[in-house]
Parts: C-alpha cells; sequence; structure tokens
C-alpha cells in the first residue's frame, strides 16, 4: 500500500440504478482518486446543511481496472445513511469518500488461486470486486463462489454472475435460504459443512477463502470452514457489524 | 454469544487507522500481552462505542484503545506492534 495522509475527497455521483428492490448501486467520480486493490472498502461522509455529519464505511463493487468508483448499497431499515444512499441519491450529487482503505482483505489476479469467496447478502460486494477484476485478466483461475441470499430476487449482480460462471475455471453457486422459485435447482438452505464440501476446492487444494457478510454469517461460515481443514490463517474475513446503516 | 453482532473486524475500521497511523495498517502484525498469540490487525476484532477498542481475536485482550476527541486522536497500544511503513526510494 502507498503510504500517503489519507484524506476526504469529494465525489460525485455519476449514476445510480438499482440492483434488487433493497440496494443500489452508485457509480462514482472521485477526482485525485489513487486507485484500488479488489475487496478494499471507503469510508463515505454525509454532511447535513446543519453541520451534522453522519460516516459508514461501504465496500467498493467495481474492479481496479474500471475509472469510476462503484458502491452497492443495501438499505437497512431504520439506518441513518443507508436510505439515503439507496433512495434519495441520484446523478450529480455529491458526498465525501476518503480510501481505498483495507489492505487486509484483498486479492490481486497475480497471487493465483485456487479462490473460495463465501457471501452472505450483500457480502457479495467486495467479492464482486474481485470477480470483475479477474474478468478484466486473461488468466484462468479456479474461483469457486457461493452466493446465500434470501430469495432469488435478492441476489445482487445476478446476470452478471451467471455471465461470469461460464468463464474457464470459475463457478458460481447460489444458495437461497428464505424462498425459492418454482423448478429451483440450487441449495436451499444455511450454509452448512455439506454445501461447501459440494462448493470447494479442498483444504489440501490450499485456496484462499474470503468470507464477507453479516457478523452472524461471517462466524458460521468461518467455523464450518475451519472444522473441514481450512487454516484460519487461510480465511479472511469482513464482518458488516452494526453499522448503524 | 452474548457479544454477537456487536463488533467488526478490525479491517473494517481501516479509514479511522490510516487516519491515525497515516499508513495501511490492517497488514501489521500484533502480538497479544495477555496470550502471546500473533495476528494482522485487519484480523483482530473492533468494537465500536463511544471509543473504537481492538481487541486479540484468541482471548480478546486489550490491543488498542482509541479515543477520538474533537481536537485530537489518544491512542494506548498494548502488546507488541511491528509496524513496517514504506519509505520513498532513494534519489
Amino acid at each position: 500500500m502507498p503510504r500517503a495522509p489519507i484524506v476526504w475527497r469529494a465525489a460525485t455521483v455519476r449514476a445510480a440504478a438499482d440492483e434488487t428492490p433493497h440496494a443500489r448501486t452508485l457509480l462514482l467520480d472521485v477526482p485525485g482518486w489513487p486507485g484500488h486493490v479488489a475487496g478494499q472498502h471507503v469510508d463515505v461522509r454525509l454532511t447535513a446543511d446543519d453541520g451534522y455529519q453522519a460516516q459508514r464505511s461501504y465496500s467498493i463493487a467495481s474492479a481496479p481496472e474500471e475509472g469510476a468508483v462503484a458502491l452497492t448499497v443495501e438499505r437497512i431499515e431504520d439506518g441513518e445513511v443507508s436510505p439515503y444512499l439507496v433512495c434519495e441519491t441520484r446523478a450529480g450529487d455529491e458526498l465525501e469518500v476518503r480510501g481505498p482503505v483495507g489492505g487486509h482483505f484483498t486479492w490481486r489476479v497475480e497471487e493465483g488461486g485456487p479462490l473460495l469467496l463465501v457471501a452472505g447478502g450483500s457480502g457479495l460486494v467486495p467479492l464482486m470486486s474481485m470477480l470483475r477484476h479477474l474478468a478484466a485478466h486473461e488468466q484462468t483461475v479456479d474461483a469457486r463462489v457461493l452466493v446465500s441470499s434470501r430469495g432469488w430476487d435478492d441476489v445482487l449482480y445476478r446476470e452478471e454472475l451467471a455471465v461470469l460462471a461460464r468463464r474457464p475455471g470459475v463457478a458460481v453457486h447460489h444458495t437461497l435460504t428464505r424462498e425459492t422459485p418454482p423448478g429451483w435447482e440450487g441449495f436451499d438452505r444455511r450454509i452448512d459443512a455439506d454445501m461447501l464440501r459440494a462448493v470447494g476446492p479442498p483444504p489440501d487444494a490450499e485456496p484462499r477463502v474470503f468470507v464477507c457478510g453479516p457478523t452472524a454469517f461471517v462466524e458460521r461460515a468461518a467455523d464450518l470452514l475451519v472444522a473441514l481443514g481450512h487454516p484460519p490463517q487461510a480465511i479472511r474475513a469482513e464482518r458488516f457489524g452494526p453499522t448503524g446503516g | 454469544m452474548a457479544d454477537e453482532g456487536l463488533w467488526l473486524d478490525g479491517n473494517g475500521i481501516a479509514g479511522l487507522l490510516a487516519e491515525v497511523f497515516a499508513t495501511d495498517m490492517t497488514t501489521v502484525d500484533h502480538g497479544c500481552r495477555a496470550c502471546g498469540a500473533h495476528g494482522v490487525v485487519g484480523a483482530h476484532r473492533a468494537y465500536r462505542g463511544a471509543g473504537t477498542v481492538l481487541r486479540c481475536p484468541e482471548c480478546g485482550d486489550l490491543a488498542a484503545r482509541i479515543s477520538t476527541l474533537p481536537d485530537r486522536h489518544v491512542v494506548r497500544l498494548a502488546g507488541t506492534w511491528l509496524i513496517e511503513v514504506p519509505r520513498p526510494p532513494a534519489q
């Protein structure tokens, strides 16, 4: 990571697009953006007219190869910041960002695979940056993706994931924990050991494992992965925690 | 677990740590003064309340406490920290 004082930068919303009924992607132009590594996040700061400020962290969804910075924000009921970002923000709006930050939860294509990416809900966002980063290169990487969502309509980047899954080496699995569409052939339960075993790669393939999602999801996934024999050091976790939305 | 959901990974407070230390701290090694375990700061547990507390993921002992006041951050560190900071290349 380059060493530089961390500064707040003015960002302008270039475009905003709904991903699901509860999540929206904001494409930001950030003059002076130093570039990021897939998996990193930014701090976002909003300032009200009376000077009141609220700050939250959001994962970057876009690949480092893309010019703009994309954030996908899920609306948290009763949240202070996310309802504004998901429902109110439109092209031309300004907000402040600082970053990118977080060199621990990152992956570069030259680090290679195999990869195991496990997402709970919008925990898919930083993992999508990794997949988009991979898609920007010719290299074939054994990348297994497991996405846990409540229902099919809650799955972020659904069509793009289907396209990515056609790449050699990439396998995308979904599990739907609340409701499944008719004829559903994917997993239909909370993640468990059998599911992780089916998704692979096995521990002896020494995959780099990235798990992101709500705290309880990440705890469960990490415990299951360790029980399967993955060394704890090989598992990198990013928990949302109580963000206050 | 009683504290489930109340904490983040050290990686999640990377912005605050970068503000305080002017470098990415999430890959820095910390050795716990209580249990001796070593691990990167990004994999520690971060608790945010009136201040921010970083704890050893193995035993929960204090690794750092950051109190953010109007005009400064007050930082208390515990255990051993190995911080490597890049320098600009020599001319």
